[in-house]
C-alpha cells in the first residue's frame, strides 16, 4: 500500500509539467503550442465524441485510426513471425549463416524510409504500401537478431539434447527457441519502434487515410490543435505498444533475468 | 558393455589422450581418477559420442560409437550449463523421458521419484537458477537417474556439494546400481570417493593421458560410509591410488608397466587435483 | 583459416544474390522495369561516385546527423549523469522520460516544420530528440553498473562527489555511452532521411525523391545502396572503436531505442 502511494507520489512531475504548459502557453499566446486543455477538447471532439455503440469513436476516428492500427499490427506481427522462423532456420546452419550474414547486415543498415518511393511505384498508394513499408522496416533487425540468437546457443544445451535423445521438434521448440529468445526480444524491441516510424512515414508520403495522413492535412491547413491531437494519439500508441511489449517480454524472459542475476 | 582400445585424441596440436585402453563389464561401476586437465572429460565425451576421437576405437554394447548411443546418459561436469534455465526443475527432469514413451502423468511421477531420490522433492517447481550449485548438480543427477540408461557417465558429479550430501549421493549411486544393474563410469578427483564407490578404480596419467593403474576394489558389501572407510583394505587402496595419481612408482601390479615412465614428468608439474578447474569455455563460433 | 572460409562464403552469398537478381530480371520473372537489373544498379552506383550533386547531398545528410548527434550527446549525457548520480533527480524525471520516450519522433515532424524556418534546423532538432533517448538510457544503464565499492573507496580517501563522478562513474559508464552513440547514429540516419523525404530541403532523401520522380529507379536503388554501405561502415567503425577502447570491458549493449 505504502509503496503504491509513494510510487504515485513520484509522478508529481507529470501534472506539474501539464499545468506549467497550460499557464505558459496561455500567457505567451503561443501559436504552435496550444494549451493542453485545448488539445484535450479537440481530441475529444475530433476522435472520441462518437456514439457509445462505436466505443465513442467518431467517424473520423474509424476512418483514420483503425486502418493505421490494423496495418501496424498485421504488418508487424506477420513480418516478425516470418523473420524469426527464417532467422532460426538460417542460424542453425553455419554455412547458411556465413552465406547470408553479409547480405542481412547490409539490408539491416539501409535506412528503410529510402525505399518508400520505390515501394510506392510498385504498390501504388494505400494499404499495400503501408504493409510493404512496415514489413521491410521490421524484418531485418528481427531476422538478424534471431539468426544471432539461434547461432550462439550454448553448445552444452545441444549436447544435452543429443545425449537424452530429445527429438528435433522438441529441440527446436523447447531448447533452441528459448535459448535464442533474449536475442530475439532485443530485435523485437527495436522493431516496434521501427514499425511505428514506417507506418507514420508511409502515411505521410503515400496514403489518403490514417493518423499520419490526417496529421499532415491538419498541418497544411494550419490547424495546430488537430495536429497536436495526432501527436498525442501517436504518443499514446507508442507508449501503449511499448508498455505491452515490455510486459510480455518480462513475462517470457523471467528466467533470463533470474539466471543472469545469479551469475 | 564398454570397450575402449588405443583411444587417442588431439585438440589441434595438443594431444589430450595418448592411447587409452579400458574395458568395462555390464553392471560394473568404474571410477576414473586423474590429475586436473589430463583428459578425463575428453575420454568421457568420446564414450558418449559427443566427440569424434582422432584415433582408436570405442565400442558400447558391441557397437562402435558414432553418435550418442541410445541407452546412455551423461551427468555433465559443468552443471550450471547442463540444465535449461527456462524450464522448471521438474520439466528439466521429465523432458528426456518423452523418448521412453508413456503419458504425461507417468513421466511426471518418474521425475518426482528421481527428485526424491536426490533429496529435492521440494524444488520441483523451481527454476534451476533459484537453486544452489550443489542442488543443481543433484537435479542433473536426478535427470540421468529418471532416464534409466543402461550406461551412465558421470563427470565429477559431486564436485560442489557439501560433505554430508556427497556421502548421501555416493550411497544413492551405489543403491541405484544395485537395484537397476546400470553400468556406471564415474569420474572424480576425490581418491577416497573413487575407492569407496568403485568396483574398480582406473587411474589416468597427466596428458597425453594413458591408463597408469587399474585396481580392483574388493571391499565388503554393502559399503558403509563409516565402516568401509575404516577397513584396512580401504586404507591400503586409497594410498595405492594416491601414489598412482601422484605419478609415483606403485607397488601394485597393474601399474607397473606404465607408471614408471610418466612418473618423472608428472612430478615436475605438480599434478595436484584441482576440482575448481573449470572446463574450457564453450566453443562458440566468433561473430 | 576459418575466417577466410567465412569471408569466402559471404562473398559467394553476395555474388549469388546479385546473380539471381540479374537472372530473374533478364528472364522477365521480375519485371526489370519495376526492379532494375543488378548490373544496372551496380553501374549506376559506380557512376554516382563521380556525381557531384549526389556527393554533396550525402555530405548534407551526414553533417546533419553528426551535428544532431553531438548536440544529443551534449544534452543527454550530462542529464544522464545527473539522473544516475542523484536518485531524487532520477525518480522525478523518470516518469517524464517514460512518457516522452515512446513518442515516435516522426510524429513531431509536422510541428518541427512549423517551428523551424529552415528545414535543416528542423531536421537537426528531430535528430537530437531521437538520439537523446538511447544515449540517456545507456548512460543510466552504465551508471547503475558502477561498482559501489570503488565509489566508497574514493569517498573514504576524502574525495568529493564531483571527483567520484569524474574518476569512477564516468569511466565505468563510458563503454555504455559509446554503445548509446552507436545506436543513436543508426537511428539518426533513419530520421534524417525520413525528414528529407517528407519535408524536402537537401540530403540523400531529397536526391532519392528527385530521382524517383524522374522515374530513375536505378538511381534510387544505387543511392540506397550507398546509404546502406555508409550505415554499415559507420556502425562497424563505432563497434570496432568500442571494442578497442574498452577492451577491458565486455560492453553489454543497453536498451536499444528509437
Ligand atoms: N575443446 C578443446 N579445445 C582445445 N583443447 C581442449 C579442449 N577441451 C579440452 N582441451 C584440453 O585438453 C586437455 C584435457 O581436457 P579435459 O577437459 O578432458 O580435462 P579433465 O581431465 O576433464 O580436467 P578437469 O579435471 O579439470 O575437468 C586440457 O589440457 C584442455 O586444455
Ligand atoms: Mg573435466
Amino acid at each position: 500500500m505504502k509503496t503504491i502511494v509513494s510510487r504515485i507520489a513520484w509522478l508529481w512531475i507529470l501534472p506539474v509539467v501539464l499545468v506549467a504548459w497550460e499557464v505558459s502557453t496561455r500567457a505567451a499566446q503561443a501559436v504552435y503550442f496550444p494549451p493542453p486543455s485545448v488539445i484535450l477538447a479537440r481530441l475529444h471532439e475530433l476522435w472520441f465524441s462518437g456514439p457509445a455503440a462505436h466505443v465513442f469513436l467518431t467517424d473520423e476516428a474509424a476512418h483514420h485510426l483503425l486502418p493505421s492500427l490494423g496495418r501496424l499490427v498485421a504488418g508487424w506481427a506477420g513480418a516478425c513471425l516470418v523473420a524469426i522462423a527464417a532467422g532460426i532456420a538460417l542460424g542453425r546452419s553455419a554455412v547458411l549463416c556465413d552465406v547470408f550474414s553479409p547480405l542481412i547486415h547490409f539490408f539491416r543498415s539501409v535506412p528503410p524510409p529510402l525505399l518508400i518511393p520505390i515501394f510506392m511505384t510498385m504498390t501504388g498508394i494505400g494499404t499495400p504500401l503501408q504493409l510493404t513499408a512496415i514489413v521491410f522496416g521490421v524484418s531485418w533487425p528481427v531476422l538478424l537478431n534471431s539468426l544471432d540468437g539461434a547461432r550462439y546457443v550454448d553448445r552444452q544445451y545441444l549436447e544435452t539434447c543429443e545425449v537424452f535423445g530429445i527429438s528435433r521438434f522438441r529441440r527446436l521448440t523447447r531448447v533452441i527457441l528459448p535459448a535464442a529468445s533474449p536475442k530475439i526480444f532485443a530485435g523485437l524491441r527495436i522493431s516496434v519502434a521501427l514499425a511505428l516510424i514506417m507506418m507514420i512515414l508511409s502515411e505521410f508520403i503515400g496514403s489518403t487515410e490514417g493518423i499520419g495522413y490526417r496529421m499532415l492535412v491538419a498541418q497544411s491547413e494550419l490547424d495546430v490543435p488537430t495536429m497536436w491531437t495526432a501527436i498525442v494519439l501517436l504518443g499514446i500508441l507508442g507508449f501503449v505498444l511499448n508498455a505491452a511489449f515490455l510486459r510480455f517480454e518480462r513475462h517470457v524472459l523471467t528466467w533470463h533475468r533470474g539466471a543472469r542475476k545469479t551469475d | 558393455m564398454l570397450e575402449i582400445s588405443d583411444l587417442t585424441h588431439s585438440y589441434g596440436a595438443y594431444q589430450a589422450l595418448g592411447g587409452v585402453n579400458l574395458t568395462v563389464a555390464e553392471g560394473e561401476l568404474v571410477c576414473v581418477v586423474g590429475p586436473s586437465g589430463c583428459g578425463k572429460s575428453t575420454l568421457l565425451r568420446s564414450i558418449g559420442g559427443l566427440l569424434r576421437p582422432t584415433g582408436g576405437r570405442v565400442l558400447v554394447q558391441g557397437r562402435p560409437v558414432e553418435k550418442v548411443p541410445d541407452d546412455l546418459a551423461i551427468v555433465f561436469q559443468d552443471y550450471s550449463r547442463s540444465l535449461f534455465p527456462w524450464m522448471t526443475v521438474a520439466d528439466n527432469v521429465s523432458l528426456p523421458l518423452r523418448r521412453r514413451g508413456g503419458d504425461r502423468r507417468s513421466r511426471d511421477t518418474a521425475a518426482m521419484e528421481a527428485l526424491e531420490q536426490v533429496g529435492l522433492p521440494a524444488a520441483a517447481g523451481k527454476y534451476p537458477w533459484e537453486l544452489s550449485g550443489g542442488m543443481q548438480q543433484r537435479v542433473a543427477i536426478a535427470r540421468a537417474l529418471a532416464y534409466k540408461p543402461a550406461l551412465m557417465l558421470m563427470d565429477e558429479p559431486f564436485g560442489s556439494v557439501d560433505a554430508q550430501t556427497r556421502e548421501d549421493l555416493e550411497d544413492l549411486v551405489l543403491q541405484v546400481r544395485r537395484s537397476s544393474g546400470m553400468t556406471i563410469v564415474l569420474i572424480t578427483h576425490d581418491i577416497d570417493e573413487s575407492v569407496y564407490v568403485g568396483d574398480r578404480v582406473v587411474v589416468l596419467s597427466k596428458s597425453p593421458a594413458t591408463v597408469v593403474g587399474d585396481l580392483r576394489v574388493e571391499l565388503p558389501e554393502p559399503r558403509d560410509q563409516i565402516a568401509t572407510r575404516e577397513h584396512p583394505d580401504f586404507v591400503h587402496l586409497r594410498a595405492e591410488v594416491g601414489r598412482l595419481v601422484r605419478g609415483m612408482r606403485s607397488g601394485g601390479p597393474a601399474a607397473a608397466e606404465t607408471g614408471a615412465e610418466t612418473g618423472a614428468e608428472a612430478e615436475a608439474d605438480s599434478p595436484e587435483l584441482d576440482p575448481a578447474t573449470a572446463e574450457p569455455a564453450p566453443v562458440a563460433p566468433k561473430a | 583459416m576459418t575466417n577466410a572460409r567465412k569471408a569466402l562464403r559471404g562473398v559467394l552469398g553476395v555474388a549469388g544474390f546479385l546473380l539471381v537478381m540479374e537472372a530473374l530480371g533478364r528472364t522477365g520473372i521480375i519485371d526489370p522495369y519495376l526492379i532494375p537489373l543488378a548490373s544496372t544498379i551496380l553501374t549506376g552506383a559506380a557512376r554516382l561516385l563521380t556525381n557531384g550533386e549526389f556527393l554533396s547531398q550525402v555530405g548534407v545528410t551526414l553533417s546533419s546527423c553528426a551535428i544532431g548527434l553531438l548536440l544529443a550527446v551534449a544534452v543527454a549525457v550530462p542529464l544522464g549523469m545527473a539522473m544516475g548520480t542523484v536518485p531524487a533527480v532520477e525518480r522525478s524525471l523518470r516518469p517524464l522520460v517514460e512518457f516522452l520516450r515512446p513518442i515516435p519522433s516522426l510524429a513531431l515532424l509536422p510541428l518541427a516544420m512549423f517551428l523551424f524556418l529552415s528545414g535543416e534546423q528542423g531536421k537537426i532538432a528531430l535528430i537530437v530528440y531521437t538520439s537523446c533517448w538511447p544515449l540517456l538510457i545507456n548512460t543510466l544503464y552504465g551508471l547503475r553498473d558502477v561498482d559501489p565499492l570503488a565509489k566508497e573507496t574514493l569517498r573514504s580517501f576524502g574525495f568529493g562527489s564531483y571527483d567520484v563522478v569524474r574518476l569512477v562513474s564516468l569511466p565505468s559508464a563510458a563503454p555504455f555511452i559509446t554503445t548509446g552513440v552507436r545506436i543513436a547514429a543508426s537511428v539518426a540516419l533513419i530520421v534524417a532521411v525520413s525528414v528529407e523525404l517528407v519535408a524536402g530541403g537537401d540530403g540523400i532523401g531529397v536526391f532519392v525523391t528527385q530521382a524517383s520522380s524522374g522515374n530513375r529507379r536505378d538511381v534510387v536503388l544505387a543511392a540506397t545502396l550507398w546509404t546502406g554501405v555508409i550505415g554499415l561502415l559507420v556502425n562497424s567503425l563505432l563497434a570496432k572503436a568500442e571494442s578497442r577502447l574498452f577492451r577491458w570491458h565486455r560492453a553489454r549493449a543497453g536498451e536499444e531505442a528509437l
